[in-house]
């Protein structure tokens, strides 16, 4: 007879079992239930931080803005609200405003990039093929107000690099009316789609004590009754003029994430009519030092997975002594653990899914010692390896033509 | 009295030696400067007492001699205290997991980047450098220089 009680040790990753970025959990399981996890983290880590070190405050901006792909003007704004503090530069109404309309735009679109994804793990691909159609308009919005679909680079140091044209708000209102009417329905599928709430409720449970004692933050923590948001609790750019309610939900699960984000959207919309009704008139930036005085200061920053912490440190030179960045999915990734204790395997996706995770952390160069067969390539040598070995398995790469090289 | 002064003045209160060493930034930004012996007992207090249940990040910094460590909390009303201590490199500080068991990632942190010590961590894996990063590595160190790109190992 086969004895019940055996464990056995599952290795998930480093490729990710849900999403594109890589972390690997080392799971233990009793039939089919999970009975503990391990994680690793920091298989991205590119250094950044370090960089920052090397670099100007204005091309630290830039690199900044990189940490994440989704949510870079949380980065960039969370840095360059601390530089800010520490020159003593207090940027224009105008600036205030247009960094939060950007802000809210990013949170609606990462929240319908969630949306979807968490609907690809449970199987539901429609749910993907349509929020991710609609995140398609607020991504074609940015390419028109600011000139990219990613990356925004709207901040500088002292306020923003473009204005917003009045002509450009109907087009905005409009972008925000069909989404809001998008999202009803999302709501209304969410609470009346039995196979949803079904697939969703008691899964990745996770205690607000639980939240708290581990860290939780952003929609993560909301969903499990923590009330907490840093919009409202330590207000930065334009929130503090602004009108929004903090989404909370006690289920505890990964349909309470569900609930607090499509709850979230909805207030992204509010926040964005309040924005453009209330945008005052004037310059949208002021003039800052090329070098920092000497000081410190910590910024928080509500991103739409939680909360960005930055903290800068200047030496009075045109480079910062440090900077350190916490991105919210390190704080999230404390209570994964949790959630998926006494889960089903079969739930691990989209459990991991709930928390929103962006493993957005590490490196591109790192030259790794000792080991065997341990060698480091320029990227020239890499190249040339890559060739040999497709040839060696009978594939000429050669032969393949790259579009804008076809004289090779 | 704002928030932040009552909190300078309670803390002073409890700890009579924090006179003059907790200044107010702005209204949510209060930076209290301790000693390494009584850092814990600091920490407890506002953690467990004053109601800083929410443990943002450790920053570590290179001071030369010492490490300097700054550990953030905040206040569910917004209030931040940032508290900073130092310790000389090749000594170790205590571990807070047993305060704020999802603190352990950010010592980790501190352990591969600047080579901190920390005691009584739990055992686990490191963050975030491979497993078979140099153990004397630190790249956070000041006098830590990526090699040239290209360039052999030694």
């Amino acid at each position: 007879m086969p004895d019940k009680k055996r464990t056995v040790r599952v290795p998930i990753g480093p490729q990710h079992p849900a999403l594109k970025e890589p972390e690997s959990f080392m799971v233990d399981l009793q039939g089919e239930k999970i009975t503990s996890v391990a994680l690793r983290l920091g298989y991205n880590h590119r250094g950044i931080e370090k960089g920052c070190e090397e670099r100007t405050y204005m091309q630290d901006l830039y690199l900044v803005e990189r940490v994440c792909g989704i949510c870079s003007h949380s980065h960039a704004t969370a840095f360059v609200q601390a530089v800010e503090e520490i020159a003593g530069l207090e940027i224009p109404r105008r600036a205030k405003y247009i960094r939060t309309l950007i802000a809210e735009l990013e949170r609606v679109h990462s929240h319908l990039l969630w949306l979807g994804v968490a609907g690809h793990e449970i199987g539901f691909d429609t749910l993907l093929m349509y929020s991710w159609r609609d995140r398609e308009l607020v991504m074609d919005l940015f390419a028109e107000l600011t000139g990219n679909r990613v990356n925004y680079a709207m901040n500088t140091l002292g306020g923003v690099r473009r204005d917003i044209a009045a002509e450009q708000f109907p087009h905005i209102l409009k972008i925000v009316d069909a989404l809001e009417e998008r999202t009803k329905y999302y709501i209304e599928l969410a609470m009346t789609e039995e196979t949803l709430a079904q697939r969703l409720s008691g899964v990745g449970r996770l205690s607000k004590e639980d939240a708290v004692r581990l860290g939780a933050v952003g929609p993560t923590a909301r969903a499990s009754g923590a009330d907490r948001d840093t919009r409202r609790d330590d207000p930065y750019a334009a929130y503090d003029e602004l009108e929004f309610r903090v989404i909370t939900d006690d289920r505890c699960d990964v349909f309470g994430r569900a609930v607090v984000r499509l709850g979230e959207l909805m207030q992204s919309y509010s926040l964005i009519r309040q924005i453009l009704k209330q945008m005052p008139e004037g310059p949208i930036a002021v003039k800052a030092p090329l070098k920092i005085p000497a000081g410190e200061a910590v910024s928080r920053y509500e991103a739409p997975r939680g909360e960005d912490v930055h903290y800068v440190r200047a030496n009075g030179t045109d480079k910062p002594e440090r900077v350190k960045v916490r991105a919210p999915t390190l704080a999230n990734t404390q209570s994964i653990a949790k959630m998926l204790e006494d889960g089903y395997l079969a739930d691990l996706p989209i459990v991991v899914a709930a928390i929103d995770p962006c493993f957005s952390c590490t490196d591109r160069t790192i030259a790794v010692r000792g080991g065997r067969d341990s060698k480091t390539m320029g990227w020239e040598e890499l190249v040339q390896y890559g060739v040999r070995w497709y040839r060696e398995r009978g594939v000429d790469p050669s032969r393949i033509k790259v579009r804008g090289d076809e004289s090779a | 009295m704002s928030e932040a002064e009552s909190l300078v003045a309670q803390l002073v209160a409890t700890f009579p030696a924090l006179n003059g060493r907790v200044t107010v930034q702005r209204a949510k930004r209060v930076w209290i400067d301790v000693d390494r012996q009584v850092f814990p007992e600091v920490f407890r207090h506002l953690a467990k007492d004053l109601g800083f249940e929410v443990f943002c990040m450790i920053t570590g910094l290179d001071e030369g001699a010492d490490l300097g460590l700054i550990y953030h909390l905040a206040r569910n009303d917004g209030l931040m205290a940032n508290v900073k201590t130092r310790c000389p490199k090749g000594e170790s500080m205590e571990t807070i997991t047993s305060i704020f068991p999802g603190g352990g990632i950010y010592e980790r942190e501190l352990i591969d980047l600047l080579g901190a010590h920390i005691e009584g961590l739990p055992e686990g894996s490191r963050y975030p450098l491979p497993d078979n990063w140099p153990k004397d590595e630190h790249p956070l160190l000041k006098d830590w220089k990526p090699r040239e790109k290209g360039a052999q190992d030694a």
